[in-house]
């Protein structure tokens, strides 16, 4: 697949693109929508013109019973009935019931992030990762939508609609993405306030390279391995005493905390902060020291207790974790 | 007594240095996570202190002189010239680090 150069490409996302199966028919319906309710502000504003300004024959004209009737009633009657059968036709597709073969995923909406969980076939949680979905090409995936404590909405504008996150409740959506690459998602029901700053990246892989990320993401990371050097080891080290752990799981260690996102491969995320920020060791520095400069409310408390060399090291460890 | 006379304004030039790539490339890699950049609307980090009128700034951290070339070194890799400090290595080439520095230099208080 085509690597992103920006961590943030695909994100904002643009709303009129679709990139798949599911997008598709949601697009082709915006257009129509739009072209029909154009062609009736026209027919409306002659009727109004000749009402208003056209000889007394025509104005005579647009008054009688029979445009009452034609106009008035029967029109809207037979546009709106065969717009509904077409819409509904064309949107069949989206609302099918999953098949048991197909991959899931369950997102649930938290304030204002997004924890990911990868289920395997038997609907158990598999492992974790957060404000970033990945997904092979050319199969839909199902998405199990959830929300933790207010309504959040899932929306990935270029691959599918938007479904909302209730709580105590699982809506189903699925995606589909036909290429590989980056596609900007966004939370779409207000949820407080950071909710603007709530946005997540859905990757698609080919099915090889899928594979492939799956089996990565699935253990511990490989950085864990090389931490016994300097920085990184020290920056582990700064992470255990900071209690970071309590709040934030990396598997293959001993932090297990579930309030915040799991780290466990955080190194190798193309955002932070939930789609807001690039992902480099400066901006994660920036972000454990005063995250709530960047994202004001955000769960995450400051960190000013940290010394500049402890910062670097505690970034450092959490950019190896690939 | 030469000591004494005005202080002469440094020329704060970087051949070639491109200052609006110097603007993209802080974009790109997060800077204002942490510093409040004039030009960068958000975020409006205050981790590491505005950088408004940086281009009448004499020091540098308070460690180095305010100089180009020192500059184009530290925005790349800081810790290399203070250990101790917070500011972590960027992953910029030295080219941008150079439009960087440009950049900086045009943020001037007057």
């Amino acid at each position: 697949m085509t690597e992103p150069i920006d961590g943030l490409q695909g994100w904002p996302p643009p709303v009129l693109d679709p990139a798949g199966p599911f997008a598709g028919p949601v697009n082709t319906l915006s257009w129509a929508l739009f072209g029909i309710v154009i062609a009736v502000f026209v027919v409306v504003m002659i009727a109004l013109g000749i009402a208003l300004f056209g000889p007394r024959s025509w104005r005579r004209r647009i008054g009688g019973e029979k445009v009452l009737w034609g106009l008035g009633l029967a029109f809207p009657v037979v546009v709106l009935s065969a717009l509904l059968v077409w819409g509904l036709g064309l949107t069949a597709q989206l609302s099918e019931d999953p098949d048991p073969s197909e991959m899931r995923v369950r997102v649930t909406g938290e304030m204002w992030w997004w924890r990911v969980a990868y289920l395997d076939a038997q609907g158990n949680e598999a492992f974790q990762d957060a404000n970033e979905v990945h997904i092979p090409v050319g199969q839909p995936v199902v998405f199990e939508l959830e929300a933790a404590d207010v309504i959040h909405s899932f929306w990935v504008p270029r691959l599918g609609g938007k479904m909302d996150m209730i709580p105590g409740r699982r809506n189903i959506l699925r995606l589909q993405a036909d290429e590989p690459g980056s596609y900007g998602g966004q939370c779409a029901e207000y949820c407080g306030g950071p909710h603007a700053l709530m946005g997540l990246i859905v990757v698609a892989h080919t099915p090889e390279d899928f594979a492939a990320w799956r089996a990565k993401q699935a253990a511990p990371s490989t950085g864990l391995v090389a931490a016994s050097a300097l920085p990184v080891a020290a920056g582990r080290q700064v992470f255990q005493a900071s209690g970071c752990g309590a709040c934030h799981a990396i598997n293959g260690t001993d932090a297990n905390g579930q309030a915040g996102p799991d780290l466990s491969h955080v190194g190798s995320r193309r955002t932070l902060g939930a789609g807001i920020l690039p992902n480099n060791q400066g901006t994660l520095a920036g972000w454990i020291s005063d995250s709530q400069a960047i994202k004001p409310g955000n769960r995450m408390p400051a960190y000013p207790v940290l010394t500049g060399q402890q910062l670097r090291d505690v970034s450092a460890y959490l950019e190896s974790l690939e | 007594m030469i000591g004494c006379a005005d202080k002469r304004e440094q020329p704060r030039e970087l051949t070639g240095a491109d200052a609006a790539n110097g603007l993209a490339v802080i974009e790109r890699v997060g800077c204002a996570a942490c510093h409040r950049i004039p030009g960068v609307a958000w975020p409006t980090g205050t981790v590491g202190g505005s950088l408004d009128g940086f281009g009448n700034q004499s020091m540098i951290a308070g460690r180095f002189p305010n100089q180009p070339q020192t500059l184009a070194v530290w925005v790349r890799d800081a810790p290399s010239m203070a250990p101790a400090t917070g500011m972590p290595a960027m992953p910029i080439t030295p080219a941008e680090a150079r439009d960087v520095a440009a950049y900086l230099y045009t943020l001037d208080d007057d």
